[in-house]
């Protein structure tokens, strides 16, 4: 076959030893995707960095221009210096220090018991039958109870130190790791199991080959959820019986009219909250690559 | 719960022999599956099970393999009872079924047999993958090599067993015919070397034929509703055959005849349309 292309000519002749066609068809048809040998806008990783710092920035100029211009009252809106200033008072009293990390302890401490006995928990019950019947009622209706009705009876039994906040999270947290895992067990590949079995496979080491890397990658979304429910149960019990941590700032910011303290309190949860899931996301992507 | 038998007796790789003995599969009691199949396989013997879909090839080789129970009559192996898994037999599965996250090397390290020395299970991987043609993509993921490639290295795995019996559900179903010709071949040296018993499921009347010392063909009597042994066909002549002799020849023709297909290659009882069907289908 031959080809005769003239590249300013709209038309093409095709020769063969079978015949010959001429078809007319814009440059673009013929020509090799653009994009080739480039990788995609949105595949950049400055792009990605830049494009997802555009909507906070702003956001932050909105908000200066909207507490500065006078259209909404400071004391609904506090304007980012008033609450920078709050965060520089709170850390030269040496006290943001102390309640960014005594959340962010109990946070992980409630998120590494819970998930582990979520794993745990989840595993047994995914892979038991006998375990199924014997315990997914029970479990499937402690978690129907609502994360507030805990509080008063932790608080009562453990009184308002450490271990009833510690405990709270682990609840949030054991959750959806649980649930997860034991579902995502069940439905591992019966092909890919029996091949297992067949191979001289079983107990724990049918386990570890095949049932685990199976469920990895739905494990460590279990683990993401769980640490969201993690932040969140945390504010919950520092809201009602702490005195310290961000949601005790919360609080007592609240009943100051403290709206400075408040803001500051909400952003250092939202970053708070995305930094130990971009950490997970990253023992995410090193699990999918491993794994999957 | 299957137990874990693989400890209690390991595989030897010396060839044994299997027996059903009026064996019968019914997964649901009104319509049974398999009924009253008898035969026996000799230590050594490659043995080809062909038969229409459906009829009950796999059903009867998961079995063999301890991966399925008989609901009536026997099947042992080397005279004893099959076992949950029986660690005596190796089976290439009619899928691939490779695990994802494994490499292929790993995947056909799975197949050797536990207790075997890490130096002598890597050197018999390489072996073997060697043998299959894939050791270049030893290092790759199922996901990243081709249908065939991944029923090879399946292939590989049951392999690296060495087992008594080795049990192959159309292992070489997803070859091209070139590929096919030479993984027929490379499983009679393989045959030749270590000589393990064969059962070996197919829709290929033409490798029945050129690999098998008997055929078997499984279907349905008339008015039966479940398969049996119809048919045990003792293939003349060594291996390897000639793939054009006239011999050969008359019994492909016979046993496409009793997979229902006359000798102009039409299927029997299959209405044959001519007309195209109008617009409403
Ligand atoms: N686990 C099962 N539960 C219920 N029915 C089953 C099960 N496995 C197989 N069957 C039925 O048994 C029959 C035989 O299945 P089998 O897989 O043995 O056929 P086959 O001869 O291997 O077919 P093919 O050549 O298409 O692979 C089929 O009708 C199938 O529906
Ligand atoms: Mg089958």
């Amino acid at each position: 076959m031959t080809y005769l292309t003239d590249p300013d000519a709209q038309t093409q002749v095709v020769v063969s030893d079978v015949g010959y066609s001429v078809s007319t068809r814009s440059q673009n048809d013929t020509g090799a995707p653009r994009t080739k040998g480039r990788t995609r806008l949105t595949n950049r990783r400055w792009f990605v960095i830049v494009g997802g710092a555009i909507l906070p920035v702003l956001i932050l100029a909105a908000w200066q221009v909207a507490s500065t211009s006078g259209l909404v009252p400071i004391s609904q809106l506090p304007s980012p210096e008033m609450v920078w200033l709050a965060a520089v008072d709170l850390a030269q009293r040496g006290l943001l220090g102390l309640y960014v990390a005594i959340s962010t302890q109990r946070v992980l401490l409630g998120f590494a018991i819970g998930g582990a006995l979520g794993l745990l928990v989840g595993a047994v019950v995914g892979l038991s039958r006998l375990a199924d019947i014997l315990l997914a009622p029970t479990l499937g209706a402690i978690r129907a109870v609502p994360s507030l009705a805990w509080i008063p009876l932790l608080i009562l039994w453990f009184k308002i130190g450490e271990e009833s906040k510690i405990i709270l999270i682990s609840i949030g947290a054991f959750f959806p790791v649980y649930t997860i895992v034991a579902s995502s067990l069940r439905h591992v590949d019966r092909h890919l199991i029996e091949a297992g079995r067949a191979f001289g496979l079983g107990g724990v080491r049918l386990f570890t080959s095949v049932q685990l890397p199976a469920v990895v990658p739905s494990v460590i979304s279990g683990l993401r959820l769980a640490l969201a429910q993690s932040w969140l149960f945390l504010v919950a019990a520092e809201l009602i019986a702490s005195s310290m941590g961000l949601g005790f700032l919360l609080n007592d910011s609240g009943q100051n009219g403290r709206i400075d303290r408040i803001f500051l309190a909400i952003i250092l949860l939202a970053l708070l909250g995305k930094l130990t899931d971009a950490l997970v996301g990253l023992f995410e992507k090193w699990a999918v690559r491993k794994w999957a | 719960m299957p137990t874990d038998s693989a400890t209690s007796t390991t595989p030897t790789g010396v060839a044994v022999s299997v027996e059903f003995g009026r064996l019968g599969r019914a997964f649901d009691p009104s319509k049974p599956v398999l009924a009253d199949v008898d035969l026996r396989v000799e230590p050594g013997e490659i043995v080809a099970i062909i038969g229409a879909s459906g009829c009950g090839k796999s059903t009867l080789l998961r079995i063999a393999g301890g991966l399925d129970t008989q609901t009536s009559g026997s099947v042992s192996i080397d005279g004893t009872p099959v076992a949950t898994y029986d660690p005596r037999t190796a089976v290439g599965f009619q899928e691939p079924r490779l695990l994802p996250w494994r490499s292929i090397a790993d995947n056909v390290a799975l197949g050797v047999p536990r207790g075997t020395p890490k130096a002598t299970a890597r050197a018999g991987v390489d072996r073997l993958l060697e043998l299959v043609g894939l050791a270049d993509a030893a290092g790759q993921r199922p996901r990243e090599v081709s249908g065939g490639m991944a029923q090879r290295a399946s292939l590989a795995r049951a392999l690296a067993r060495s087992p008594g019996v080795l049990l192959l559900d159309e292992p070489f179903g997803a070859l091209d015919a070139l590929t096919r010709l030479k993984m027929q071949d490379l499983l009679l040296d393989i045959h030749a070397a270590e000589p393990t018993t064969v059962l070996l499921v197919t829709h290929d009347v033409d490798e029945a034929l050129q690999l098998a010392d008997r055929i078997v063909l499984l279907g349905r009597a008339d008015g039966d509703a479940a398969a049996t042994v119809l048919e045990t066909v003792t293939v003349p002549g060594r291996r390897p055959r000639d793939r054009g002799s006239a011999e050969l020849a008359e019994l492909r023709a016979s046993l496409l005849s009793g997979l229902g297909i006359d000798r102009h290659g039409h299927a029997r009882g299959i209405a044959s349309s001519t007309t195209i069907p109008a617009f409403p289908y």
